[in-house]
């Protein structure tokens, strides 16, 4: 099997604001037609790391290759390979839903002639093509994620920068955008996902690297990751306000380890429901108890001692 | 729509140039999608404004002057410069709100800049589009100068670039203000109140400079609207100004277009690469 070629290299990648290092020295690599993620809660430096990948953010030290060019020295050429789906939408009120892709196609320098198929498609893509004449107020938060990823898919791009692409959505408005995501990654598009959300993170994400103040402090598969950083299972003891540390030492010895929340009790086990029972022959009863499988959350717990949404 | 996938007319490459070349044109498309919008509104004002300015300073001020000045009858001498502070009003609404709203606001700059097209196309893009506007506009204020027989020579028309030069002079240096604005809490309204309207009252629109008294006389030197407004008057009526004012008009008019260009560029560079 040979390695697909690497599109995105990273070394010592740097930003800082003032005293605050953004990005605080990072290292990654992104190979063709990989689905690669940053997972890390806010301030973690993902939009930063990406503004940077698409040149619109010079970096302050480091090397970075996109596709073998320097996105601060040949950003047009870049950014003509890259499609990119901002945190904030960046959608044009004043321009209506067709308008804003055709417009953005003509960044491009595509002609009508090819821009008005073109966005036909993309808007059929979207689903969104009952719209077209709308204003773009008028869409809800799932639809506008939507129109921003069809605008990203103007030119054809090789790699496709997703910035948070559903925080902000209803269940059912992100499994949307997510089969949205699906398609493209099955075309081969090259998919790089910020993301708060470890589900997120787990469904769109080969690999990832977690963030936390601008360093990396982990990278892997998902299942790779939650392997070496957690258990298979994780049991959820709550006791009320207070009750929870209190009762932290009738629990020694159950599982691995443990963490402690504001409102809960986790202990990381093998098996949930052993841990249950033995829970239960100590004679401790709490107020609601819970096993499911170890996640990214765990993971990101494990390495930062804080959780990924505040 | 046909089940055969599109193919894209220009290679990755192709893009990325036509965007260096024609990134400024591009962007102007969409400005003037904008200014599309409101073009009947626009359409409008461009004809009953000068229409009401000429009705009522020309004829009905033009009533209480007596005898000539400068040599011509009172709307004569004002129309050109009615035409170059209409112009400048202009100026000041396309290039102040409209940087605001695409920084803070609409965030219309952003999107754009994810693209191949540069920060300062950007605002090359605007200023395309606000100079095609501004012509047309100028275009009608001098028709009706004509049909106000205001105007009679082809020299005349000379006021369109003076009338648009001054809008420059003035419309770009506010543009490089107003994109370093970080917020917008009411200085552009003190820009408005404080430096345009001073400007327009003391720039020999209504009477020549020099009939004020001399402590007022330097804000006319200062103010573009002077400068285009008597070199408009040179071309509409044949005002005799000596050859190194004239020129002077000129070169001080462009520097402060120029500077103004400069620092506008630099602003959204920074802006947009930060
Ligand atoms: N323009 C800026 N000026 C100063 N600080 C900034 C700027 N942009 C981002 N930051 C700071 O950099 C850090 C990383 O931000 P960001 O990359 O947006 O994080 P994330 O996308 O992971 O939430 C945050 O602490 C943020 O406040
Ligand atoms: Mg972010």
């Amino acid at each position: 099997m040979t390695a697909s070629p690497t599109v995105i290299h990273a070394a010592d990648l740097m930003k800082v604001y003032g005293k605050l290092r953004a990005v605080d020295g990072i290292n990654f690599e992104v190979r063709e037609g990989e689905s690669f993620g940053l997972l890390g809660p806010n301030g973690a430096g993902k939009s930063t790391t990406m503004r940077m990948i698409g040149g619109t953010l010079i970096r302050d030290g480091g090397t970075l290759e996109v596709l073998g060019l320097d996105p601060d020295k040949d950003g047009p050429l870049i950014r003509a390979n890259l499609g990119v789906v901002p945190q904030q939408d960046y959608l044009d009120e004043e321009l209506r839903v067709a308008e804003n892709l055709t417009m953005y196609g003509r960044y491009f320098g595509l002609p009508y002639s090819y821009l008005r198929p073109k966005v036909a498609e993309l808007l059929e893509f979207a689903k969104l093509t009952d719209r077209a004449k709308a204003n773009v107020e008028e869409l809800s938060g799932g639809m506008k994620r939507r129109l921003v990823i069809a605008r990203g898919l103007i030119n054809d791009p090789r790699i496709l920068l997703l910035d948070e692409p559903t925080t902000g959505l209803d269940p059912q408005a992100r499994h949307i955008v997510w089969d949205q995501l699906y398609r493209l990654k099955e075309r081969g598009v090259t998919l790089i996902v910020t993301t708060h959300f470890m589900d997120e993170a787990e469904q769109l994400c080969e690999r990832l690297i977690v963030m936390d103040n601008g360093q990396i402090k982990a990278e892997g598969r998902p299942m790779a990751l939650i392997r070496e950083y957690s258990t298979p299972e994780v049991l959820e003891l709550r006791f009320g306000v207070g009750r929870n540390e209190e009762l932290l030492p009738q629990l020694e010895g159950i599982g691995e380890r443990h963490e402690l929340l504001a409102d809960r009790l986790l202990l990381y086990v093998r098996d949930g429901d052993a841990a249950l029972s033995e829970v239960a022959r100590r004679g401790i009863t709490p107020l609601t108890s819970l096993v499911r499988r170890s996640s990214l959350e765990d993971v990101f717990l494990r390495l930062t001692g804080r959780s990924l949404i505040e | 729509m046909s089940d055969l996938p599109l193919t894209r007319p220009l290679t990755r490459e192709s893009m990325a140039s036509a965007a260096i070349r024609r990134g400024v044109l591009f962007y102007a498309e969409t400005w003037i999608r904008y200014i599309r919008v409101y073009a009947l509104s626009l359409g409008l004002v461009a004809v009953v404004q000068p229409l009401l300015y000429l009705v009522a300073m020309g004829v009905g001020l033009g009533a209480l002057v007596r005898g000539d000045v400068a040599g011509v009858s009172y709307l004569r001498f004002v129309a050109p410069a009615i035409m170059v502070s209409t112009m400048t009003a202009a100026a000041m609404g396309e290039f102040s709100y409209n940087i605001t709203g695409g920084f803070l606001w609409n965030k219309g700059f952003f999107a754009p800049n994810q693209t191949p097209i540069q920060p300062r196309q950007i605002a090359g893009g605007v200023i395309v589009a606000c100079c095609l506007r501004f012509t047309i506009q100028c275009l009608i204020f001098w028709a009706m100068m004509v049909a106000f027989g205001a105007v009679d020579s082809a020299l005349s028309l000379l006021s369109v670039p003076i009338s648009l030069l001054c809008a420059l002079a003035f419309g770009l240096p506010l543009m490089a203000y107003t994109a370093q604005m970080k917020r917008e809490h009411g200085q552009l309204n003190l820009v408005q109140r404080f430096i345009v309207m001073p400007l327009s009252l003391f720039s020999g629109t209504y009477f020549l400079l020099e009939t004020m008294p001399g402590y007022l006389q330097w804000i006319g030197w200062v103010s573009p609207i002077w400068h285009a407004t008597q070199l408009a008057r040179v071309v509409c009526f044949g005002l005799v100004e000596p050859g190194w004012l004239i020129v002077t008009h000129v070169a001080y008019l462009v520097a402060l277009a120029l500077l103004g260009w400069v620092l506008a560029m630099r602003f959204f560079e920074r802006r947009l690469r930060d």
